[in-house]
């Protein structure tokens, strides 16, 4: 790694007597799991390139409890919650940004309605002021030209109404974007959410990755683009099973933005 | 005079059977638990007249859109005929907006008629749909019997009726251009409106009508008690019928999920057990404060109907069992057991049978049968990734994926039940924060790796 990575946390920061703009909520697959970590630390080269004063809550930060409670479990979505929503409030925590699309639902909308009102956006948003701002420029350089289709995550997209955000960004390295037939409103999902990550897929004839990588395939892109560690997940094994890891990449925007400004 | 005694006896008739139902029907989907859906008034109007009068959600598949705006457009104006049709049928009169219109009556007449050939040419190119080119959404597993059939049903009943319509006014067009001394020979004289022309659609199936004044007054009447006595018929039928969507569609646009699609409810009862964990000074045991209200249910979840809300059950008797939810599944499209389709017919047809129940051994009764296993199998609701493909689809707003999260919340938190990952899952986030087995004191590794 060329460039050492700038991650303070809260408590560093509050011991300096300092507080960052914006938290960044890191989520469990960005923690954890060896490819969403690399999303993490595409994510975390763009604030260190734009000099955003930011600090993530380090072993402090928690599941925000989404799988327990698409799961049914209640229970222990608000004990995860409560428990949350304490650490923030004993922060002073506004903003928050997450590259998950599931904390960012979680946070934005349940967390609210239980005493934990925050301003919480999509990393794909952020990214998308910061260039709109200039506070980071990426010049395509590795994509211009290429194909990149973006899988809308179900979470992010019908969820939460934001296609635009990601789209944005990824015209603004010089891509062609080419559109799935489903997509945006009509996005299908890649089969993770509602906790089936957690679990095997119920009885059926095919896998919904499967069902979605042919939709990838379809529009011959060279990248997919997304902005969830799960769908990428998915799509990333969906293409193994058509054995084209050759021809697609699966990357998120995080990752196409930080190698566009070569970081 | 007589006709005037029976119209009025079969309208009446007719009005209540319908009044009787409706209060069944309300009676049921206030079994379900309360919601509150009073906030954002305007918004909510707004929502209502752009989906429901609207049709905004239709033109998502443009073919199908299009005809359906015929069938609708069609049969809300023609009903506007009703209205004087009733008013004949009391007084005994013969086309009364005439003599208040005039002219300007038989445009409107026209203008009608054309609508009803456009509701002909939509039910035909539906049931074409249906019966040859057989769209798959209509033939899945849950549409054998009784959804298909009733399906049919209702394209045969418009069809008829449009063509009562046309029939009556061919036959009555012959008459009106008949001079006035004719009519009042033959004892017709209402017929004497002056008719100079002829009607847009139904001029061409006046060759058809015999000549004779009598045969045409009795093709005339026959189509038009036909008409009338058929309107209050398909009326009654309605609530039985997935078409009961034409009057649902209204308030349950009116009160549909206005918060961000996949944002859930916090269960309220929930909240008070966690708090109490996390504040040691509440004493569990306090009597509730004066006038507070009791918000521990019966049981977390849902297993049976009961344990709905109002809303989820109001989304049941409005689901017209199109299938676009179901077309868009990933569940249903990779073969799993699941159809959100299903889950609403599921929920409404148990709703019924609780109702009848209710009716036959009053409020307490149970029957020991329930939504959730009996109707809904745990497979099923397992399949969902909560992806919510189903209610953007729905051109209703219906909200198939909170009743399948309330089902998997009674397994989860009564039956502890489920698949048995989840269980690692669950104590993984309890005991490390995540839902691995990863420690949280190694959450921040990443950064020096
Ligand atoms: S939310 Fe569940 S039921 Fe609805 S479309 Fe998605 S997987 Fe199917
Ligand atoms: S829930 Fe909505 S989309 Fe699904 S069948 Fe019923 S009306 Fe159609």
């Amino acid at each position: 790694m060329e460039n050492k990575l700038v991650v303070p946390t809260m408590a560093e920061l509050t011991a300096k007597g300092e507080a960052p703009e914006v938290l960044f909520w890191v989520g469990c697959a960005g923690s954890f799991d060896d490819r969403a970590k690399k999303i993490t630390k595409a994510f975390v080269k763009i604030l260190n390139k734009a000099d955003i004063k930011f600090a993530v809550l380090g072993t402090e930060e928690a599941c925000t409890g989404d799988p327990a409670k698409r799961a049914g479990n209640e229970f222990l979505f608000q004990m995860q919650a409560m428990m949350n929503i304490q650490v923030l409030q004993g922060y002073n925590i506004t903003k928050v940004v997450t590259t998950c699309p599931h904390c960012f639902n979680t946070l934005k909308n349940e967390y609210s309605k239980l005493g934990g009102k925050f301003d919480v956006v999509h990393h794909t948003q952020f990214i998308n002021e910061l260039l709109s701002s200039g506070k980071i420029t990426a010049e395509g350089g590795a994509f211009r030209g290429k194909k990149i289709t973006f899988h809308d995550p179900c979470y992010l997209g019908r969820g939460n109404d934001v296609y635009e955000a990601p789209r944005e960004v990824l015209r603004k390295i010089d891509t062609t974007l080419v559109e799935m037939a489903r997509s945006r409103r009509n996005s299908l999902c890649c089969g993770a959410g509602g906790a089936q990550m957690f679990k095997e897929a119920e009885k059926g004839d095919k896998e919904i990755n499967v069902e979605r990588t042919e939709d990838v395939l379809g529009v011959k892109a060279d990248i997919v683009a997304t902005g969830c560690a799960f769908c990428n997940t998915m799509l990333t094994d969906g293409v193994k099973h058509f054995n084209k890891e050759d021809d697609v990449q699966v990357m998120d925007v995080a990752e196409l933005i930080a190698t566009a400004a070569d970081l | 005079m007589i006709s005037s005694i029976i119209f009025v006896a079969v309208l009446i008739a007719g009005g209540y059977i319908f009044a009787k139902k409706a209060s069944f029907i309300r009676r049921n989907i206030l079994l379900g638990r309360e919601e509150d859906r009073s906030d954002r008034k305007t918004e909510r109007w707004l929502t209502m007249a752009k989906v429901a009068m609207g049709q905004s959600k239709m033109n998502a598949r443009p073919v199908a859109g299009l005809l359906h705006l015929f069938v609708y457009v069609g049969f809300v104006i023609i009903n506007i005929e009703v209205l004087e049709i009733i008013l004949d049928g009391i007084f005994g009169t013969h086309r009364m907006f005439h003599s208040l219109f005039g002219n300007f009556y038989f445009m409107v007449i026209n203008f009608f008629e054309v609508l009803a050939l456009m509701v002909i040419v939509g039910v035909s190119v539906f049931w074409i749909r249906r019966m040859i080119i057989r769209i798959p959404r209509f033939w899945s597993k849950e549409m054998k019997g009784w959804p298909k059939n009733d399906a049919l049903f209702i394209l045969y009943i418009e069809f008829i009726l449009m063509s009562a319509l046309l029939i009556m006014n061919a036959a009555d067009q012959v008459l009106m251009a008949q001079s006035p001394e004719i009519l009042e020979a033959a004892g017709l004289s209402k017929y004497a409106l002056n008719l100079d022309g002829h009607f847009a659609i139904s001029q061409f199936l006046v060759g058809l009508m015999p000549q004779d004044l009598n045969m045409l007054h009795y093709i005339e009447r026959g189509a038009w008690w036909f008409h009338i006595v058929g309107i209050l018929a398909f009326l009654n039928y309605l609530p039985y019928s997935k078409h009961f969507h034409i009057i649902m569609a209204f308030p349950n646009t009116f009160f549909s999920k206005l918060t961000p699609k996949t944002e859930l409810d916090n269960l309220e009862a929930v909240t008070k057990e966690v708090e109490m964990m996390f504040d040691p000074s509440i004493d569990p045991y306090a009597a509730p404060p004066e006038g507070a209200e009791e918000v521990v249910p019966s049981r977390f979840g849902a297993k049976d109907v009961k344990d709905l809300s109002w809303k989820q059950l109001m989304d049941s008797y409005t689901c017209t069992e199109c299938g676009r939810c179901t077309s868009v599944c990933p569940a249903s499209l990779t073969g799993k057991a699941l159809s959100p389709r299903k889950i609403m017919m599921d929920t409404r047809d148990r709703l019924e049978e609780v109702g009848r129940g209710i009716d036959a051994h009053g409020p307490e009764y149970e029957d020991g049968i329930s939504l959730l296993n009996d109707y809904i199998k745990p497979e099923e609701i397992w399949a969902c990734t909560t992806c919510n493909a189903c209610t953007e689809a729905c051109p209703i707003l219906i909200d198939p994926a909170s009743i399948i999260v309330d089902l998997r919340r009674y397994l989860v938190m009564e039956e502890s039940q489920g698949p048995a990952e989840l269980n690692a899952v669950y104590t993984n986030i309890e005991n490390n924060g995540a839902p691995w087995q990863f420690a949280q004191a190694d959450r921040l590794n990443w950064k020096d790796e």
